[in-house]
């Protein structure tokens, strides 16, 4: 099993799948089958939480993929979440049926309200899980794949690149803020009421999603281990490092770049999916600039180039985040700033740095060995 | 005129690519006994001729040194070979039938063209074994790499070069850690590890000590019958130590080409370049 082998010599990732396996098991545990009169109940409403934090979790592996191993600085990939998050909305959207306000069966509210007759041809085909759930990884996929064809090809690189990936999802946020889109303008996609049959309200269904997501995290985290520990994964740090002697090497940088950078905003994608049901509405507003570069600094927080440290990262970050706007919502982005530059100028290899020895003086060469 | 060139080429090219995969499966044709051929090479940058009518032949398995002072354009001409800059008019090719002119630089990698620079670039980040393992010929392509595995032979390979560049005990290193001498070695192990046909060597021994040297001497001079080597060096004793022909490059263009002994009783080169 490749994606197992993967593992070997990550000690940290291994304690964190540990960890969020044991989550996994204890979480359902506490919220369905303790007494919520109990001190050890779990609310519905923390579940929720910490499944949102988990798909941010996942988000910010795609990133550090990118950005750790690949030295693609990518401050998009906010665009490639919501791109998920809107598919599995307009899912959402077609389950609402004749349950909207304006009980019209084809049609969501907000069409009607724009006095619109039929459904758009890119809204077909989203009643159907499985159709949204291949756009959810597709459209992201595809987007990156066309932007990077472009910008790669051309060899746009470093401070450049991470600028033209900020135009990107602005132009997006504009784009999806306009009614005639057909996405639900500013308000964007809300009211959902099922997803495959379970009312999204109820606790199993909640349970049911925080389950699904710590489940991507760990596929997810697993897949990209599987990338960075194979010999492609060696190529994108030496394209990393130095990227015109790959070149002579005989790799295709721009299509290692490609393909990585594609994988990558699928995986984001899927995050996206998983996050809009949980909080239960997907509006432009994931587009916004600052989003992306929010995420980029959870990762830089956690420690880039080593996977497990953008899981710790996205959650402390989050979960700091919470705990700040409850108590003093001005406050955050100027916490969140300070954190940034104390890490970067005291932790150059964010919080898991300070745990990790090199383990790569060891003598067993663990990914060369055939 | 030069519509018909256009129609040549592009005739050429077919001949290439038509049948071909890739870039991969072409071999030169040696029939005439040259490797490589520049013919008429010219390059300037903002009107500083960097390269001027420059003509330069390789014999198949010839190890040739190149010598020049500064600013010569050696290291032009080496870009130009490897694609990475292009020259203003002339032609490049490999063997007589492969147009260096129309293949991107991975591509001359694949076709047998293999570069050490100047300034040694490991990739620091990997350990020795790993740095050799990049540079192994193979399929290069996005997925075969994901899903590459190290065979028995291609293992073999790598401590065979291991052995041959001297970094042997150092394998499990990280290639940041090893020193400027044992760094120049590992470039040339991946260079090794390409298999070319034609190795181009920029300044091995810049800042190497005198044993480093002769280690390095030895080491070109055992790649030389079953590679072509066009090794650049400034250091005087070192050419003498392991070439059999020089060629001088002054300004861009040829001065002098010979045995050792008759560059360097030449009185151009003498004024130009040895006189100094
Ligand atoms: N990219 C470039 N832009 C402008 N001038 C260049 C460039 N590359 C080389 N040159 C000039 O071309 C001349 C030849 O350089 P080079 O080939 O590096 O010489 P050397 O023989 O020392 O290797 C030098 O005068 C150098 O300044
Ligand atoms: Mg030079």
């Amino acid at each position: 099993m490749g994606f197992i082998r993967a593992l070997k010599g990550d000690t940290g990732g291994q304690i964190m799948l540990f960890l969020l396996g044991l989550v996994a098991i204890v979480v359902p545990i506490l919220n369905l089958w303790v007494p919520a009169s109990s001190p050890w109940y779990l609310s519905t409403y923390t579940v929720t939480l910490l499944g949102k934090y988990l798909t941010y979790a996942l988000l910010a592996v795609a990133v550090d993929l990118v950005w750790g191993y690949l030295g693609i600085l990518s401050l998009g990939h906010g665009a490639f979440f919501a791109l998920g998050g809107y598919a599995m909305g307009m899912y959402l959207m077609r389950q609402i049926g004749e349950r909207g306000v304006y009980g019209n069966p084809e049609l969501p509210d907000f069409m009607v309200f724009l006095d619109w007759s039929e459904l758009p041809w890119f809204w077909y085909g989203f009643d159907q899980f499985w159709f949204a759930a291949l756009m959810v990884v597709l459209v992201p996929g595809l987007l990156a794949f066309v932007f990077g064809w472009l910008a790669f090809r051309s060899r746009v690189t470093g401070v450049y690149l991470s600028i033209i990936t900020q135009a990107l999802t602005y132009a997006l946020m504009l784009a999806f803020f306009r009614n005639e889109m057909g996405f639900g303008g500013n308000n964007g996609l809300t009211d959902f009421k099922d997803i495959l049959g379970f009312d999204l309200r109820s606790d199993g269904t909640r349970i049911g999603l925080f389950l699904a997501s710590a489940a991507a995290l760990a596929l997810g985290y697993l897949a990209c281990r599987f990338v960075v520990s194979s010999r492609l994964g060696r190529v994108a740090v030496a394209i990393r490092d130095a990227e015109a002697r790959v070149r002579f090497l005989g790799y295709r940088v721009e299509r290692v770049k490609l393909w990585i950078f594609s994988f990558s905003a699928a995986l984001a994608g899927v995050a996206g999916a998983l996050y809009v049901p949980q909080v239960g509405i997907i509006n432009p507003g994931e587009f916004a600039p600052l989003n992306s570069i929010e995420l980029v600094i959870w990762v830089a927080i956690g420690g880039r180039f080593t996977l497990y440290g953008a899981v710790l990262g996205a959650i402390l970050v989050n979960y700091a985040k919470t705990y700040f706007t409850g108590v003093m919502p001005e406050a955050w982005l100027f916490a969140l700033g300070g954190l940034f530059v104390l890490v970067t100028l005291l932790l150059p290899k964010g919080i898991v740095g300070l745990f990790a020895r090199r383990k790569r003086s060891t003598a067993q060469p663990a990914d060369v060995t055939p | 005129m030069k519509a018909l060139r256009q129609i040549q080429k592009a005739m050429r090219r077919d001949r290439q690519f038509g049948l071909m995969h890739s870039a991969r499966d072409m071999a030169p044709d040696v029939s005439h006994g040259e490797l490589l051929y520049l013919e008429d090479l010219n390059l300037s940058f903002d009107g500083f001729k960097a390269i001027d009518d420059l003509s330069f032949y390789l014999e198949a398995g010839e190890l040739r040194c190149v010598i020049g002072p500064n600013g010569a354009g050696k290291t032009t001409m080496m870009d130009i070979i490897t694609g990475k800059t292009r020259p203003d008019s002339g032609s490049a090719s490999f063997g007589l039938n492969i147009d260096l002119l129309e293949l991107s630089e991975s591509e001359i990698a694949e076709i047998g063209i293999g570069r050490k620079f100047q300034k040694p670039t490991v990739f620091e980040c990997h350990r020795v074994i790993e740095n050799l393992e990049l540079a192994m010929a193979g399929d290069k392509r996005v997925f075969p790499t994901l899903f590459a595995k190290l065979t028995g032979e291609q293992r073999d390979r790598i401590d065979d070069v291991l052995g041959i560049i001297g970094l042997t005990e150092h394998a499990y290193r990280d290639a940041g850690a090893l020193s400027h001498g044992q760094k120049q070695w590992l470039e040339i192990g991946m260079l090794l590890m390409q298999d070319p046909l034609l190795l181009l060597v920029d300044e091995p021994v810049a800042g190497m000590t005198h044993q480093e040297m002769d280690r390095t001497a030895e080491l070109l001079r055992s790649l030389a019958g079953n590679h072509s080597v066009v090794v650049v060096e400034h250091d005087m004793e070192f050419v003498r130590a392991i070439a059999k022909r020089v060629t001088v490059l002054h300004r861009g263009r040829v001065l002098a080409e010979g045995t050792m002994d008759q560059i360097q009783n030449d009185p151009k080169v003498i004024e130009v370049y040895l006189g100094e």
